[in-house]
This record gives C-alpha cells, structure tokens and sequence, in this order.
C-alpha cells in the first residue's frame, strides 16, 4: 500500500534533487511519518544517496520518521504563550495523556509535541489538535478537554 | 472586465455587507462556521437581496475574535457566536439598535464603543500595509483591484523603465522589513547590476520567531499586495522565476496565497506575456519545513534547492550575486513587497513623508504578551513604545507594572520600562542592544522572570542552532545550561561574567545572523535586570516568583 501510493506521488515530480523537501512532505502528508523503505525509494527516484535524504528529514522539525498517533496534540511554546502560561498547560496535559512532550502513546491515539509559534499569539497561550488551534488554554481547560482520553501509559518516543 | 460588473460581483449594490473575519485567530474561535450559518440565515430569512457576508482576512485585534464588521455604517462586534447571528440579522434588515453585548468596551472607561474606528486600539494607528487586510475578500481578486489593486503593475510596465523603478524605491526610503534593515532600492540595484539571463525573486514568508505573526496575517489578508510588489520587482531585476517561501505551519496563509497566485494568472497578471508585454514571470510556493535558521538568505536558497538548511560560511559573494542555483537572487520579506505598489501609486516623497530620517514608512507589529488588547498593529516608525503599549495597546493586563517590552524575537532584547518613550526603529533598538526583528512585541509584567526569558530564548536558539558552526552549536547550550541551573537556584558566584563572555565569542565568531544575535536575550537582560539574575544566584530567590527554586 506504501509502494503504490508513493509511487502515485512521485508520478507528479521529475525528479529533479530540489523536489526532495516538497516531496517528503507530501509522502508525510499521506502516510503521516516517513518510512525508512520510503526513503530509500525516494533517494533512487532524484538520484541522491540515502544519506542525503536522511540527512534532510532529520534537518527540519516537520518530518518525522515514526508513526503517530491519531491525535496529534501540539503545545504551542511561542513567546506569549510561554509568559502566558503555555508551560503549566503543557504540564497538565502531559499528566492527562500519560506522554511526555515528544511522546506517541503506544496504541497510537495521541501524539504530544511543541511547537516553536502557531502565530495565534493574540489568544495565548494556544494550542493545537491536529489542524484546530483552541485559544486562551488554562490548566483547566486542558484538564476537561483531555479528561478520561487518558492512554494505558504506554508510550514511544517520536524522534 | 467593466466597473459595473465588479460592483456587482463583490456586492457593493447591496445595502449591508456584513465582514466576517477569517484570519488564523479567529478561525480558531470558530469564525469559519460563523460565516457559513450567516450565509444560511440570510437565505432562509429572504434578506439576502439586501446583505451581503463577505469572508475578510485578519482584522487584527484577535483577542477580541471572531469579529464581524457591519458595513456601511462600520459596526463593530466582538466575541461573535452562532446563537448571535438571528439578533444581528434582525438588528440590521430592521434598522434596530446594534447588540450591545456584542460591542467592544473601553479599557478605561468601559463603555461600549459602536465604530471600529472609534477604537483607540484602531485609530490610534496608521494602518497602511494593513489598509485593506480585513475589509476586502483575500480569496476575490476583484475586491484588490476594485481598491487600486494591479494599477501599479499596469503603470510601471506601461510607463516606466526598471532603472526609474529602481531609482523611486531608492527614494522612498524603504528598507528590508524582515528585521536586518537593509535599503530595499539598494538590493534591487545591485541585484539588476549583476549579468546575467537568469534571475529569481524570493519573497520571505518564513515568519518563524515565536510572538510574531504579521507576515501570515497579510498573506491571509492581503495576498495579492505581496503578489504585485513581487511582479514589479522581477520586472525591474529581470527575474523570470520566484518563489514565495512560506511557513508549512501557516496552511490558511498557504491555501490564500495558492488562489492568488491562480487568479492573478487567469487575470494575465503572472505567466507569459504579463499585460502583453514582453515580460513574464511565474511564481511558486515553497512551504518551509520548519527551521528557524531557514529565515536567514543562503539557508533558504539552500532548503528550495533540497538541502539542509543551513547557511553558507563567510566570506561569500552576496545572494544578490550568487544565490539560488548560484544564480543573482532577489529576497525580500512580506512587508517590503507589500509596500512597493503603495509606493509605486502614491510616490517616494509620500512614503518618505512618514517615519524618522533613517527609518522610513510604518512598522508593522504583532502586540501580544500581558497587555489588555492583544493583536497586529501598524504604526509610522520612530512611534514610541509608551503610545504602542499604553495608547493603542491600552496598557497592560490586569493593571499590573510594566516590566519590560521584548523586540525582535530570540535575536532581539528586552527593554526596561524606563525606555518607554524611546523611538521605535531600526537604529534606535540597535543602539539599545535590541533589533528590530521582524516585529513582535511582547509585553512583560511585574510577574515575569527575566531570567526565565533570557533561559526560554536561549532554549529555543539552541534548538534551532543548524550545528554547522562551533559557537553557536555548542556556546548556545552552555549558555541555555548555565541559565537552567540559575533558574532552579543552583547559580554558582561569577555566572553573570562567564554569560557574558561566551555571548561575547559566540557573537564573534558565529557564521551566520542566528549565532550573532544569540545571546541577545542574555546580554540585554543581564544589562537591565542584573539584579534579577543577582536575587536568584545569591539568594536562590526568584522576585517573580516564576522560578522554583528547590
């Protein structure tokens, strides 16, 4: 299944070396990490060494190169969420959740990461699952949301 | 296509046009199902001959999201629900009194204030490049030409040549708004200068400093202003090609920017034969996969051509020499191209007019932190952080003391209270240990901890350090370490001097912008806060009260 939906990516590249950043993140789009065979098969398809490849997908903070969960919960540590607070949110949802930041719960539910600014600075401090940004976190709040989603404690380190 | 037909296209025959914001801040609070459910609400209601809802980008004053505007009468509401939207339909197709729950109150006074721009969070600014960000449809090309949109496009191709281009933004003043300041004529000269067929212009979009988002906010709310400036200064460089290096973490802006790009192709603004002319140029976008580093020239043209972001090492020929692909490049931030078609259609000396001698225009900043209105402002530069804090941002949160104003991002400083009527612009926060960065401005009170800040900096700058140089790779962790132990009461006596001689070589001898700018959370906090740093060494106590000191 990974083979035939890479190889309907790539039908749209020619590839060139400098589509390997677009490419990973349409392949990560799809698949939502970056298998190692997919990478393998992406270096021959722009005729680079493996190295290269790995070389890029550990350079920038968007790939990942393990599964994660369904929910892909990122606490936003930008400057006004920071002073705001952001870090006793995070706290609160690490302790809801069972995973430490940069965790995958183990069934693959919950993923939790920070990330550098969502840009909703305005609301700090944010946070965002999977694509919807919810403003003004409290410890509460976080607390409710995440309530009883609670995972069995096992976990995997994403990186 | 005739003045006629727009009109009736974007709906400037109808009598009400009720503007629902759908920037990133107010999406989040559910502005997107706000607009739908009006859209209904006015069909079922049979009012829809007379209203119109027209989705807008950032209005700016986010906090106070999801906001509605009521034209013509400029009718502000905040905080806007779904169960708001029969009220506000009927207070309108019956010429009723405005809801006043919905209406933004006074900090001072709180009053209820109908007109946004009776807002002193509004009035008080001079929005420029932000003009139409919030009143025009970002995804309706008809709307940006209806405001003048692509008439500075037609007159430079029709009557101008590159060199009088180049010679009016000399002119104007500009200078680079990604943060470093550079004279934007300048670069295009020197770029022109250069031989050569081949030729790029790069818009830098990669809005990665925590605390600012303005450049996603135009791109959301104005993206063919960007667009056109683009156009105009491949137009006067010779570029055929750019691209627009945009934040993947920024998908609102990405989707907007896609339907510009497509809609000023279909309209004979991009492509072959611009106008039919002898000229054309294509854009592209490249989302950026998130590294900080990427903000910085060489490290961007590096991550286009599918490498690792990091920069290129000293000495090295410009990226207006040798750039993408070695190639003469062009790159300027949002903002600046945003200003070329207002500088094109209203003149140098109209640009030049506004600002201090050496820092012309408006600055545009995303105002956040513990302050009582939070949001994107623009103000002519020279402004004073006391007017910005106090006036527009109308003071700070909960009543609290001010403590002291971030500028500038991970590279730049804190200022203390003390230099509240400082001048805002670039050499004036140089001068005092800050940049200008690419605008946020963080507030802080009396409950934050300027060690915390200078640790929380150096954390994220020793993340996002590329590790291509020593230094900064290794100088950038000892410091973050040095402050972590700090910040938990294990400060050892001489930590301050240690601090500040390793901000002292890393600023020398980094390769790149990030490794020189580094330690300038710590340099400026240890500068105007020592006592803070003091209180936590000798004393292991945190004035704050932030640090948990075991």
């Amino acid at each position: 299944m990974e083979e035939e939906l890479l190889e309907q990516i790539l039908a749209s590249y020619s590839g060139q070396r400098n589509e390997l950043v677009p490419i990973l993140q349409e392949v990560q789009e799809n698949l939502g990490y970056l298998p190692e065979k997919v990478m393998q098969d992406i270096a021959s398809f722009i005729s680079v060494p493996e190295s290269h490849v790995y070389s890029v997908a550990s350079f920038y903070a968007q790939f990942r190169t393990l599964p994660l969960g369904k929910k892909r919960v990122a606490v936003c540590r930008g400057t006004a969420c920071h002073i705001r607070g952001a870090p006793q949110v995070l706290h609160e949802i690490e302790e809801s959740i069972h995973l430490k930041e940069g965790e995958t719960s183990e069934d693959l539910e919950y993923t939790l990461e920070t990330v550098a600014c969502i840009g909703c600075c305005a609301l700090a401090p944010c946070i965002r699952v999977n694509k919807d940004v919810t403003g003004d976190m409290t410890p509460e709040k976080a607390r409710k949301l995440f309530n009883g989603n609670g995972n069995s404690g096992g976990r995997n380190r994403v990186e | 296509m005739g003045m006629e037909i727009v009109a009736e296209e974007t709906g400037s025959n109808k009598r009400h046009v009720i503007l629902v914001c759908q920037g990133t801040g107010c999406v989040s609070g559910g502005s997107e199902h706000i607009f739908s459910a009006l859209k209904d609400a006015l069909e079922i209601s049979g009012n829809k001959e007379d209203i119109l809802v027209k989705r807008t980008g950032c209005h700016g004053f986010c906090q106070q999201g999801p906001l509605t505007v009521i034209e013509p009468q400029g009718i502000f509401y905040t905080k806007v629900k779904r169960e708001d939207i029969p009220g506000i339909i009927q207070s309108i197709s019956s010429g009723g009194k405005p809801l006043e729950r919905l209406l933004y109150h006074d900090t001072f006074t709180d009053k209820p204030i109908l007109h946004y721009h009776d807002i002193p969070f509004y009035w008080k600014q001079q929005r420029t490049i932000l003009r139409y960000c919030g009143s025009i449809d970002p995804e309706d090309i008809n709307d940006y030409i209806e405001v003048g949109g692509y008439k500075a496009l037609h007159k430079v191709i029709s009557e101008m040549s590159p060199e009088e281009i180049i010679s009016g933004v000399k002119e104007s003043g500009l200078r680079g708004l990604g943060g470093a300041g550079f004279p934007t004529g300048r670069k295009w000269e020197s770029c022109r200068n250069v031989p050569g067929d081949i030729k790029y212009v790069i818009c830098n979009a990669d809005e990665g400093d925590p605390g600012a988002f303005q450049d996603r906010s135009v791109m959301e709310g104005n993206p063919h202003s960007l667009i056109e400036g683009m156009i105009i200064a491949a137009y006067a460089i010779g570029a055929q090609q750019g691209f627009i290096y945009v934040r993947a973490e920024y998908p609102l802006a990405v989707g907007r920017l896609k339907i510009a790009i497509e809609q000023a192709r279909e309209a004979g603004f991009l492509g072959n034969n611009i106008l039919g002319r002898d000229f054309s140029f294509h854009i592209d976008i490249f989302q950026g996969a998130g590294a900080f580093v990427c903000g910085e020239s060489t490290a961007l043209v590096r991550s286009i051509e599918g490498k690792r972001g990091m920069p290129k090492p000293m000495p090295r020929p410009r990226t207006t020499e040798e750039g993408l692909w070695n190639k003469p490049t062009l790159l300027n931030n949002v903002k600046t191209f945003a200003n070329i078609p207002l500088i094109i259609i209203n003149g140098s000396e109209w640009f030049a007019q506004k600002g201090t001698e050496k820092s012309k225009g408006t600055a545009v900043f995303s105002l956040t932190g513990k302050v009582m209105n939070c949001g994107l402002i623009e103000v002519p530069m020279g402004e004073t952080l006391r007017k910005i804090i106090f006036d527009i941002g109308g003071g700070v949160l909960g009543g609290k003391a001010l403590k002291a104003v971030q500028t500038g991002g991970p590279s730049g400083g804190c200022l203390p209270a003390h230099m509240l009527d400082m001048p805002v612009d670039f050499d004036s926060l140089t001068k005092a240990g800050s940049i200008m960065g690419s605008g946020g401005l963080v507030v802080m009170d009396e409950d934050t901890c300027m060690v915390d800040i200078a640790r929380y900096f150096l954390d994220f700058n020793q993340r996002e350090s590329c590790g291509q140089c020593i230094p900064c790779r290794l100088g950038t962790r000892q410091m973050f370490e040095i402050l972590d132990e700090i910040t938990k009461g294990n400060g050892r006596p001489g930590d301050i001097d240690l601090l500040l001689e390793l901000s002292y070589s890393i600023k020398q001898s980094s390769i790149c912008g990030l490794g020189k700018t580094a330690p300038n959370p710590v340099v400026t906090t240890i500068r105007y806060f020592k006592n803070e740093y003091e209180a936590h060494i000798k004393d292991k106590r945190c004035p704050a009260g932030v640090c948990k000191m075991d």
